[in-house]
């Protein structure tokens, strides 16, 4: 694959529109991001956060939280201690419904190589993860399941399967295992979901409930075919193990950025939203944090990278085409309607 | 005060003294309470109390019911009842496999018992996650159980041992059979041998004397296990988790998904306010009708 380099003059006029656009806050202002914590955080900060704030010129400052509820009594005190905050796509979409977040300044924060579904009024994508279809090549040799349609074929592809137990992503595959097409995808279909969920749930041996579990349960043959996270997938080929995986209709979905509202550092924080997001700084993702993919794709041609690490990466050109993106606006406003009948189609 | 007390007649000191050591012993009783009873307020009354709280509300902060008449709907009242048909399985298996160890850890002689004793002890200390874990292992497709069964042919196919109901009970059982065993054997460490012999004495059979004298006599320690066991398989998280494929949904996993994946603190708490009055009722029930408190510190 043909990787095209960016010249020097063009990172620095985008050097210097970044810093012009910054100017309205003072030097070395602190922000404070808050993420859930653990050896994720430490990698977002060192691949993204921290050299977004030396280019802005900011000092960052961390924070923890356990999800949405933590947001909402920092917002609900009226004077936050946070600037940003680091969540799922779809908790980054209920929060700007319910008003916890500042709109973002998209004349600071550029959104090109971005999917328009990678960003919203209050919140940006600021790392991706893929849900892939995986299986064991010992099982099925070379006559191997290419789709999610192949995922439903018990006739063709006998054998045991696993899902997830959360119904995000999975009523996505399930419309796709029943033959809508992946840009036609949205506003899911629920109905025709569950039905077509229905018709594979007694082939499922094991729906599972952590990335752990998922990745064991492929590694060890317990099951030969599943939909997965391509991170996990992977990890488990690097062990060794006889599997293989496509990202053919798999579903991207992501991380993002908001900003609280009343943050005391709002400005400061647009400038390094901005950075996070852009082109230079997404490109550090695939060889620091290979188990995400960058949410703009502008990355890959600004970036160098091996034939090897394009392959794998979830979001390189070539992989990004076979993929959809996860709407998170319509799971902000579903999660509360699918959750409870996905919990009784896995318990029966 | 050592001129005033001997000017004083013997009966008053004797009964001054008498209400001071009375006044003391009060005041040790509530000293030495403090800090347990301020452990309870601070770990589970505290906290309790701002669950109940926390369920009144929906999830934009208003007053409501939402939360409580939530759980009629089909997914929870399914969850609910698979949570009592699991604890009733796990508890009903254990008290079959758990009678007769505790029997003979009760009749052989005190050495032999502690080394046994030991068997029962030694899972109990080891950790939950480890031995679910181990149950994985044994039970799952390729795993060491199905492998010999298929080499053995004794199987043409392997058994589904694990990520299902099966798996989640054989996991539960091992970890609450110490639970069972421990308060019956206890009680039955405490029947009198000589009862038996009298009974023999009088012409009973060994297995009328059994069922006539020592089974009515266990049945404290019996029902305090059956009680522990029970409850504590209620808001059993872990092991269903694990060995339950996601087929098992437990009340408690039901709790744990609405604050992980969910972010529901309000439905959470209303859920285990629910799954807490349960089991308060439960185990008062069982304490009013068989009298499990003999079995706590009482003589059977």
């Amino acid at each position: 694959m043909q990787i095209r380099h960016v010249t020097l003059s063009g990172l620095l006029v985008g050097a210097a529109a970044l810093a012009m656009a910054s100017g309205s806050f003072a030097a070395n202002e602190t922000v404070t991001i808050a993420g859930f914590g653990g050896n994720l955080q430490k990698d977002l900060r060192a691949t993204l956060w921290q050299p977004a704030a030396d280019k802005a010129g900011l000092s960052i400052a961390e924070e923890t939280h356990d999800g949405l509820a933590a947001v909402r009594v920092q917002v609900q005190s009226g004077s936050p201690t946070w600037d940003l905050v680091h969540l799922g796509s779809d908790d980054c979409a209920v929060g700007g419904k319910e008003g916890l977040f500042e709109p973002l300044d998209y004349k600071v924060i550029n959104t090109d190589g971005f999917d328009k579904r990678g960003y919203g009024e209050h919140w940006i994508a600021t790392n991706s993860y893929s849900v892939v279809l995986a299986w064991r090549t010992d099982v099925y040799k070379d006559k191997a399941p290419q789709s999610w349609k192949d995922l439903w074929d018990t006739e063709k592809f006998p054998g045991r399967r696993a899902l997830s137990t959360y119904p995000q992503e999975m009523l996505e595959v399930a419309l796709m295992a029943d033959g809508v097409p992946k840009d036609e995808l949205y506003p899911l279909d629920s109905k025709r979901a569950f039905r077509s969920l229905d018709k594979i749930k007694s082939k499922v041996a094991v729906w599972w409930s952590s990335g752990a579990q998922s990745s064991q349960l492929i590694k060890d043959g317990e099951v030969d075919m599943m939909a997965i996270w391509g991170s996990r997938v992977a990890s488990v080929i690097a062990d060794g193990a006889p599997v293989s995986y496509t990202y053919q209709d798999a579903i991207l979905g992501y991380g993002c950025l908001a900003i609280l509202k009343g943050a005391p550092h709002a400005r400061a924080a647009q400038a390094l939203v901005a950075g996070v997001v852009s082109p230079e700084i997404q490109a550090r993702i695939p060889e620091m944090m290979p188990y995400y993919g960058p949410t703009n794709s502008l990355a890959f041609k600004v970036g160098k990278f091996s034939p090897e690490v394009l392959a794998r990466s979830n979001m390189s050109p070539e992989n990004i085409k076979k993929q959809v993106f996860l709407d998170a606006n319509w799971w902000r406003d579903n999660t509360n309607l699918v959750r409870e009948d996905y919990s009784l189609l896995m318990a029966n | 005060m050592t001129v005033m007390v001997q000017e004083v007649k013997p009966a008053i000191i004797n009964n001054s003294l008498l209400q001071r050591s009375r006044s003391l012993q009060g005041i040790s009783f509530i000293g030495l309470s403090l800090p347990a009873a301020m452990l309870v307020a601070a770990v589970l009354i505290i906290p309790f109390s701002w669950l109940a709280w926390l369920s009144l509300f929906d999830a934009t902060g208003n007053l409501s019911t939402e939360n409580y008449v939530r759980l009629l709907r089909p997914a929870y009242v399914e969850s609910f009842l698979t949570t009592f048909k699991v604890a009733g399985l796990v508890t009903a298996i254990c008290v079959l496999l758990g009678y007769p160890v505790a029997y003979l850890l009760s009749q052989l002689p005190q050495r032999a018992a502690q080394i046994l004793m030991v068997f029962v002890i030694l899972p109990f200390w080891t950790s939950v996650l480890v031995r679910t874990y181990a149950w994985l292992v044994l039970l799952q497709r390729q795993g060491i159980i199905n492998q010999w069964l298929l080499s053995s042919g004794l199987i043409s196919e392997p058994l589904p041992l694990v990520h299902n109901m099966t798996g989640t009970v054989i996991g539960m059982v091992h970890v609450m059979l110490p639970f069972l065993i421990l308060p019956l054997y206890a009680s039955m460490k405490a029947i009198d041998p000589v009862l038996l012999r009298a009974a023999a004495n009088c012409g009973a059979s060994p297995a009328q004397a059994f069922r006539q004298v020592f089974l009515p006599l266990s049945l404290s320690g019996l029902s305090a296990g059956i009680a522990l066991t029970f409850v504590l398989c209620l808001g059993f998280y872990l092991t269903p988790a694990l060995l339950g494929g996601g087929r098992v949904a437990m009340w408690s996993t039901q709790i744990a998904d609405m604050v992980a994946k969910f972010a529901n603190w309000g439905a959470a708490s209303a859920l285990s306010v629910v799954l807490l009055i349960v089991t308060g009722a439960i185990l008062g029930g069982v304490n009013r009708f068989m009298r499990v408190s003999n079995a706590w510190g009482g003589k059977p």
